[in-house]
């Protein structure tokens, strides 16, 4: 993996691009021609080496750029990140979590030392070195979930479990696909999947959320989630909707496969130690449909997804304004022939 | 499910019937953090057949260096306590899982009202740790036979100071629910674990009283009840497997290789359900998780607790 971290912008200019690498490991999340949702559950074990799943805190050469994207997006917006109250041990799981996994998985950047309650933390690509005390809110610069918030790719939200139930009490969200957290903030998990189609009828978040209740410590899971957007951008965030919102309608058939992107999201779920929270990272991945098409069994997929895809899910993914000319760029790449199962490339 | 190994560094008799294990992680590390309230279930090989126990973690969450738990011993029973008292030594070594909650604080409660009967305290001494961090407002009542079953006595006068009240039985003390839980502050939680007489009087003294169910809490572990022997078929890994009396079905099935889910072994997490397909008999439900119309309508069963008066029992799995 190419660990030079970039300088681009996910926004005004959009300078974000991805290396020949980062293609290759993309989480391409399309094992069959169709697509529907399903409790698409596994283990958040270790990964094929250089895949996105090798970590347990996957980190690529977006790190540096999109913590500096959340860092504009904060200071324009300080409630994206919320942590109610009752959640302070939730806040130091998080930190610890952050912390170990970064440190563990990448020494070169990250470095964790422990002298009791007495830790001292070095990000390296942040330029980050501070020591504080694991449990004392006075030694941190800030409370412990925005501080470790701010040097993590992608969001986190974080549950308190109860009434049989996990409840969204706390996150750090500046990269959602539409969705908002002041507006979930204390949401139960079927209420804030409530604009969800077709899913509540296939008992999908009912089988979700009994599996969810019994997650255990030190054996988390994952699943992939989908959409597209239009223009590298993370912040696409109903408040910011007048932003980005008419870009919608800015796509041709001259820049569909520049513009439009497909937004994969590697979503974790850890259960938290001290607070016995639960923690669902949203880690999104972006890719252009012309990088897409650097592997053509990809291509073909995507184009088969896309010309099959239920109007409902369209609609709610609102693709409906591009997703012809998505299709119509594929099809010259599509000799309808049989690829198998399966998301590899090649 | 990932399992830690342990061994056991100290065992120390609390009372005539009650021994307290401590154990520290066999690689000399630190064992996992938990939350207040949580158990562990421990593998013990018992006449070279595999038990699976679940016991309350009472030590505090702030000091993972080692873990502690109770037991009671129950001579009549299937042998799990029995084995724990008899044959488990400083030295020995075990098995447990990671910490799983079921019986976790809500961390939105005003003040929390603490119920334990007898070896039900264990639960609460770890909850008690985190709600002393947390400077959380509760108290804690503590009903138990007599004076030489006063478990833990001395440890929660000095955990609780004056936030701890004792009933002992055979000087007539006993817990007047109905006092207890008529006026308390609006948000209050209440928690009992114990034996199951004073669980259902307490859960139903709230409910006359108008508590909102979600407020009131309860952990009861049922150890599996023996019964007569019956065959198991699985559709979906296409197996036989024969239950003999003294088995769980869960445990036949383990037995037989099975990789089977469960989190608490004891009828109260729901995580081992299994959908009935057919049987010729009837459902023998003992757990404390599927409702009244769930066990009536027969088409659910928790193998870690239930078993079924038949000859042949067809499930998924
Ligand atoms: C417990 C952590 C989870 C959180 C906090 C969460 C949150 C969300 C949110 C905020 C949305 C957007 C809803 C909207 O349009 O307003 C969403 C969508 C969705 N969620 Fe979850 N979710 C969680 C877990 C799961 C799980 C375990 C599943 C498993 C099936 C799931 C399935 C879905 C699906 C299918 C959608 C629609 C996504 C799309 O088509 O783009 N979620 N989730
Ligand atoms: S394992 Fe918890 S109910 Fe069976």
């Amino acid at each position: 993996m190419n660990m030079a971290f970039k300088k681009e912008t996910f926004r005004d200019d959009y300078t974000f691009t991805n290396s020949p690498e980062a293609i290759r490991r993309f989480p391409f999340p399309f094992d069959k021609d169709e697509y529907m949702y399903s409790v698409n559950i596994e283990q958040h074990t270790k990964g094929v080496p250089g895949s996105v799943f090798e970590n347990v805190i996957d980190l690529d050469e977006h790190y540096v750029a999109e913590c500096e994207d959340r860092r504009i997006t904060l200071e324009q917006d300080p409630d994206r990140c919320i942590a109610l109250p009752h959640m302070m041990d939730a806040q130091w799981d998080m930190l610890e979590l952050g912390m170990e996994s970064l440190a563990q998985d990448f020494p070169e950047h990250f470095q964790l030392t422990k002298d009791g309650d007495k830790w001292h933390w070095i990000n390296k690509p942040l330029g980050i070195d501070h020591t504080f005390i694991f449990g004392d809110l006075s030694t941190l610069p800030m409370e412990p979930f925005e501080f470790i918030g701010r040097q993590l790719q992608g969001d986190w939200v974080v549950m308190d479990q109860r009434d049989d139930d996990l409840f969204a009490d706390m996150g750090i969200v500046t990269s959602q696909a539409d969705w908002s957290l002041a507006f979930d903030a204390g949401m139960s998990f079927k209420e804030w999947h409530g604009p969800v189609p077709q899913a509540n009828e296939m008992g999908i978040f009912e089988r979700a959320l009994k599996y969810l209740l019994h997650l255990q410590y030190g054996s988390p899971v994952r699943r992939l989630n989908w959409t597209m957007t239009v223009n590298p951008r993370l912040d696409t965030s109903p408040e910011n909707y007048p932003v980005w919102g008419p870009d919608n309608v800015s796509v041709t058939a001259d820049n569909v496969a520049d513009k439009v992107f497909l937004r994969v999201e590697l979503q974790t779920l850890f259960r938290l130690p001290r607070s016995n929270a639960m923690a669902f990272g949203i880690r999104g991945y972006l890719i252009s449909v012309r990088d897409i098409a650097t592997y053509p069994r990809w291509a073909k997929r995507l184009h088969r997804v896309m010309t099959n895809l239920h109007p409902d899910l369209s609609e709610y993914k609102g693709l409906t304004n591009y997703r012809q000319l998505v299709i119509d760029w594929l099809a010259p790449m599509d000799d309808g022939a049989d690829i198998g199962e399966g998301t590899h490339p090649e | 499910m990932s399992v830690l190994n342990v061994t056991v560094a100290n065992v120390e008799q609390i009372t005539d019937v009650v021994k307290r294990f401590t154990f520290v992680q066999e690689n000399g590390e630190a064992l996992p953090k938990f939350s207040g309230g949580s158990h562990v279930v421990v593998s013990m090989n018992i006449n070279g057949r595999t038990h699976r126990n679940p016991y309350s973690l009472m030590s505090s969450p702030a000091n993972t260096e080692s873990y502690q738990i109770a037991v009671r011993r129950q001579d009549n029973s299937r042998g799990g306590s029995v084995f724990m008292h008899e044959q488990v030594k400083p030295g020995t070594k075990l098995t447990i899982t990671y910490p799983v909650n079921l019986f976790a604080i809500n961390r939105l409660g005003k003040k929390h009202i603490l119920v334990a009967g007898g070896i039900g305290i264990t639960p609460f001494m770890s909850q008690i740790a985190d709600l002393n961090r947390l400077g959380a407002d509760y108290e804690l009542h503590y009903a138990y036979r007599s004076a030489e079953h006063a478990a833990f006595r001395q440890e929660l006068e000095a955990l609780c100071g004056d936030r701890v009240h004792f009933y002992v039985e055979d000087d007539g003390s006993r817990i007047d629910f109905g006092d207890l839980l008529s006026h308390q502050p609006l948000g209050t939680h209440a928690y009992v674990c114990g034996p199951e007489p004073m669980v259902k009087l307490m859960l139903l003294t709230a409910k006359h009283l108008g508590w909102p169910s979600n407020h009131v809490h309860s952990e009861q572990f049922s150890a599996p009840p023996i019964g007569d022997e019956f065959t198991v078929i699985l559709t979906e890994s296409e197996k036989e497997i024969v239950v003999p009396g003294d088995m769980s079905m869960l445990e036949a099935m383990e037995e037989a290789g099975v990789d089977a889910p469960f989190l608490c072994r004891g009828g109260a997490c729901g995580r081992c359900e299994l959908e009935v397909v057919e049987t010729d008999g009837a459902l023998l439900h003992h757990d404390h998780y599927l409702s009244d119309a769930e066990k009536t309508a027969g088409n659910k069963i928790l193998p870690c607790v239930s078993r079924a008066k038949c000859t042949r029992l067809v499930v998924n799995l």
